[in-house]
């Protein structure tokens, strides 16, 4: 399965990389991609980051889905 | 969790619903019932898991695709999987998702019942690492995934090259994606437009499906994995086909580059090459492959212990096929 989880870079090492999720640290290979920051979100696919995160697109997405939150649009109807 | 919590924010699902219906509206009067697939097996989990097949107004047909790398693997590469594991010195590694799958006789689980070494790993770095450490034996990763998976099993057979690990080798059945969704375009079912994979495209990028887009004019909406995510890919793919349009949209945009990761397809390709492949229960797909490039052919288990499939005779009861082309 493609699972994938986003995760936080807390060290780049020799080898790889260690990155966290909610308090969870696993050390996962940074083979697949170039310049890998401490701070960087990444995706994890069995144990390699297979891409890093847009924040800028990611945060653009995010202020995209809310700002329907403020909007008119009433979705009761459909419950 | 950052970048989980903000896509599953169940006030703006509710709002993205409401949005859904409204775009739903637009497929003509009396609306027209239109059928999306999600290619993806990790989609038509999350749509199930969180009960998107209720929030989609009836105009809207979700359907699965063949893209669940297991599902789609032959029963005769298990027949193999399991005659290599029988092997004196065998050690079998797997992701864990290959081990219940029924060959024709046996299963890896049964077989290790039977005391043979199967073990699941979580990296296939791990499976190069126990080969170090049991040098008199030899591994034999069971490499099945698309091309999200295939440049980390490329990763370990070049890791395994670079340190010299000798009794390190892959049985692969890896697939590609863009492949069997041109297939289904002269299948029977009428597709009106795919979800297409989160983690696939990451690698491929939009450009992996241009050809498609251009060849059969189908909708393709790339989608992540998260309810929210999922909710507004159905809303574009509504919106292309209301519109009369088919074009590559990316609403993964955080994760997925328009090039996709180019240093992964150079690894990919360094070590693989695309060939012919049998797709459980739909059959032989031209391209739909990769193997393993005579260069790394050591690295390769069906070379090194001279094993092919066989061919495959699935169950006559098998559904697989009907449900991998969304006709069931």
């Amino acid at each position: 399965m493609c699972v994938a989880v986003p995760m936080k870079v807390v060290e780049v090492t020799e080898f790889g990389c260690v990155a966290e999720i909610g308090g969870m640290r696993k050390e996962a290979s940074i083979m697949l991609l170039n310049d890998v920051r401490v701070g960087d979100y990444v995706m994890i696919h069995a144990g390699f980051a297979i891409e890093k995160i847009n924040p800028e697109a990611a945060e653009e997405t995010i202020r995209l889905m809310r700002e329907i939150l403020d909007s008119e649009e009433n979705a009761d109807e459909v419950y | 969790m950052k970048y989980i919590n903000e896509f599953r924010d169940q006030r703006i699902a509710k709002k993205l619903t409401g949005r859904l219906a409204a775009e739903a509206g637009r497929l003509g009067s009396p609306a027209r019932t239109v059928t999306l697939m999600e290619v993806c097996g990790t989609h038509t989990m999350s749509i199930y898991r969180h009960g998107i097949k209720a929030l989609v107004p009836d105009t809207v047909r979700l359907v699965s695709g063949p893209g669940c790398p297991v599902c789609v693997t032959p029963v005769g590469y298990v027949d193999t999987a399991i005659e290599l594991c029988r092997m004196e010195g065998a050690i079998t590694a797997n992701f864990g998702d290959m081990i219940r799958v029924p060959g024709t006789k046996s299963s890896l689980l049964n077989e290790r019942g039977r005391g043979r070494d199967i073990r699941v790993v979580y990296s296939p770095l791990d499976a190069v690492t126990m080969a170090k450490e049991n040098p008199k034996s030899q591994m034999i990763f069971l490499g099945v995934g698309f091309e999200t998976t295939t440049p980390l099993i490329a990763s370990a057979i070049l890791t395994a090259a670079r340190e010299g690990v000798e009794n390190f080798s892959v049985l692969a059945a890896h697939k590609v994606m863009p492949e069997p969704m041109e297939a289904l375009m002269s299948g029977e079912l009428k597709i009106d437009g795919y979800i297409c994979p989160a983690h696939v495209s990451a690698i491929i990028g939009e450009k992996g499906y241009i050809r498609l887009v251009e060849k059969y004019h189908i909708p393709c909406v790339i989608t992540g994995f998260e309810p929210l995510d999922i909710l507004r890919g159905i809303t574009m793919l509504v919106t292309q086909i209301a519109d009369g349009r088919a074009q590559v949209e990316n609403e993964y945009c955080r994760v997925v580059k328009p090039e996709g990761n180019v240093k992964a397809r150079e690894i990919l390709y360094e070590v693989f090459e695309k060939s012919d492949a049998v797709w459980r229960g739909v059959g032989l797909i031209k391209d739909s492959g990769l193997a393993i490039r005579e260069k790394y052919g050591k690295y390769d288990a069906a070379r090194r212990f001279g094993v092919s499939a066989p061919e495959s005779k699935e169950n006559p009861a098998c559904l697989c096929g009907e449900i991998l082309k969304g006709l069931k």
